[in-house]
């Protein structure tokens, strides 16, 4: 087991007096993975830029072991271990699949160190494992701005993986994936948590019961149930607001 | 855009490069072939290529900037400008007691304005190697400092343009006044000698030539070098999604920074290679007209492709210097137009266009 405790109390987002968070609290332990659901607009994208120091919470206190997240900038955060997949997947167009992957690949980050940078064989094998994970192989070498929306999803988690987090912070995988590729995602993340702890935002339903983990239900900014996948779709809160629509 | 490219187009951009440099090359020897040879090149040519060499650099620097880094810089003549200033001073001190009134020490103009010693910020520039690192020391603090103001407050686009073209107005401004004590609107001039070399004789011409050739093949390595390695990919990144760049782990502030202080010195020393060649400089170089110009020259060229900017630089100015004695009162018509025509038509600049030729 590595890493840190994941620990938000009481956090709140206030955008132009609209609360996208209200006095959020979540505890994520080491190695564990943890999925989030909840309707569009209950905050879970905001509870992951709060996390990673995209968006400063007005209130609150966000930890990661020790250490307060809320006074550090996103790379610094990002360094500490925490990784993260965008909704929208965001890649940089213009590098091949193989370069956005030595990108996000760990190494020392400083320009000087950027320049005198060298891929060395335990890099490069790395990069190939992850490429082979994420079905990219024979796209390794074209640019990133001309491949699919499922296969850039693929790349931003395949850009996760480089980053070897302590802690990744999924937002919405699956979407866009065929069948066999939602599988294939939520066997690759069971296969990861355990060394490192996961937090899953996903609509789907059936994919966050193949996940097998406990499951926190978001509301309006705020905690509404948190449990099993079967405590809480039949929570009757959880009924009325989200599942039974 | 760079890294994008196949292998075979970038190759053919390097020969592009190569060629032009041999052609300037020989350009001197052809210099001396009898008037009525046909590869005669006349002096004007000489002399006039060898400033645009130096607008080549500036143009390799702005791309580095711009092209790779995304920092849209409208006040990159103002790098330019000062390494020219810097190299200014030197030449001035080196006049010693040939000026006008034959002070031992002082230019003519402090003279002229009773200065009774020289301003401590004058001393040491009678050094040809102080004066050199001062070409790239004082655009490169500079550019450190306005670069770390900027680039920590987040302040890009189109924001971060305003305030270098602010910038170099404001030092166009400063530069005019007398009590700089840096020649005021006058600027420098009446250059006697450089390295021991009298200024006016066709061997000084030459070298100036070649110093700026050796000068351009250099900088054009050392920004090959530099985007070809995993810095310059993170350069494009930052240019293309900054904040992504960010979650990655990268300080995006310094890899800025570093690119934006490099670029500056680079320009720095363009204008240091200028100046001994036109023999004069004033605040008129830091005019923000020529920022943009140069900014003209690399979007024609096609940014982000390193030969693009020397393309653009030689072409652009070409065009201009033919135009400015056939109708000098359409230049500036002529010149936004061209901007317009390039942004709308050619995107990727004119190596987009023979690019898509090789294709
Ligand atoms: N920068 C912002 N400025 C203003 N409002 C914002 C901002 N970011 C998010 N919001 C609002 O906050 C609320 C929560 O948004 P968020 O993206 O966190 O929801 P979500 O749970 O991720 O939804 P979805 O399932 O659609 O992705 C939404 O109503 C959204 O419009
Ligand atoms: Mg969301």
């Amino acid at each position: 087991m590595r890493g840190r405790r994941l620990y938000l109390d009481g956090v709140s987002v206030v955008f132009d007096g609209f609360r996208a968070l209200n006095n959020l609290a979540l505890v994520v332990e080491p190695g564990e993975m943890r999925a989030v659901i909840g309707p569009n607009g209950a905050g879970k994208t905001t509870m992951m830029d709060v996390i990673t120091g995209k968006t400063r919470p007005t209130a609150g206190i966000v930890t990661f072991g020790d250490l307060d997240l809320t006074r550090m900038d996103e790379a610094a955060i990002a360094n500490l271990g925490i990784g993260r997949k965008f909704q929208k997947p965001t890649v940089f167009d213009a590098l091949t699949v193989f370069e956005n992957l030595e990108l996000a690949l760990k190494a020392p980050r400083g320009p000087i160190a950027c320049l005198r940078w060298v891929l060395a064989g335990g890099g490069r094998t790395r990069i190939e494992e992850v490429t082979t994970e994420i079905g990219l192989t024979d796209r390794a070498h074209d640019r990133a701005g001309i491949l699919s929306h499922g296969q850039k999803q693929w790349l931003e988690i395949g850009m996760m993986l480089m980053q070897d987090p302590d802690l990744m912070l999924v937002d919405e995988p699956v979407a866009g994936m065929t069948d066999a590729e939602t599988e294939h995602t939520a066997k690759l993340l069971a296969r990861i948590a355990g060394k490192h702890s996961v937090v899953v935002v996903e609509h789907d339903l059936d994919f966050v019961r193949a996940l097998g983990c406990k499951v926190t239900v978001l509301h309006e900014g705020t905690l509404l149930s948190e449990g099993s996948i079967d405590h809480v779709q039949n929570d009757p809160r959880v009924v009325e607001v989200y599942l039974g629509r | 855009m760079d890294t994008a490219q196949p292998s075979r187009a970038r190759l053919g951009l390097r020969a592009v490069m190569i060629t032009a440099v041999a052609i300037l090359a020989i350009f001197p020897l052809l210099n001396q072939l009898p008037a009525d040879n046909v590869f005669h090149v006349s002096d004007f040519l000489v002399s006039v290529s060898g400033k645009w060499i130096c607008y080549a650099i500036l143009a390799l620097s702005l791309d580095l900037a711009w092209g790779y880094a995304g920092i849209l810089s409208l006040g990159h003549g103002a790098f330019f400008a000062l390494g020219g200033y810097a190299m200014g001073m030197h030449l001035m001190r080196l006049i010693g007691p040939r000026g006008s009134y034959g002070h031992p020490v002082l230019p003519d103009f402090m003279v002229f304005l009773g200065y009774q010693e020289l301003p401590w910020y004058w001393l040491g520039f009678n050094h040809f190697s102080f004066a050199m690192l001062m070409v790239v020391a004082i655009p490169g603090l500079l550019a450190l400092v306005l670069g770390w103001l900027c680039f920590r407050s987040r302040i890009t686009g189109v924001y971060l343009s305003i305030i270098t073209q602010a910038m170099t107005y404001a030092l166009m401004l400063a530069f005019f006044r007398n009590d700089m004590g840096l020649g005021g609107n006058n600027g420098f001039t009446d250059f006697k000698e450089l390295l021991g070399m009298p200024l006016n004789t066709g061997a000084a011409r030459i070298s100036l030539f070649y110093a700026s050739l050796i000068a351009l093949v250099a900088s054009y390595l050392f920004c090959l070098w530099i985007t070809g390695t995993k810095y310059g990919r993170v350069l494009t990144a930052i240019r293309d999604a900054e904040s992504r760049v960010r979650f990655l782990g990268y300080n995006t502030t310094s890899h800025k920074l570093f690119a934006f202080v490099a670029s500056a010195m680079m320009a720095g020393i363009a204008g240091a290679l200028y100046v001994p060649q036109v023999g004069i400089i004033n605040p008129g170089e830091f005019s923000p007209g020529n920022s943009i110009e140069a900014v003209i020259w690399v979007a024609v060229g096609g940014r982000g492709t390193l030969v693009g900017a020397v393309i653009g630089a030689f072409s652009v100015n070409g065009l201009k210097t033919w135009l400015t004695s056939a109708a000098p009162d359409l230049w500036l018509f002529v010149l936004g137009g061209l901007f317009v025509a390039v942004t709308l038509f050619l995107p990727k600049g004119l190596v987009g266009l023979l690019q898509g030729r090789a294709k």
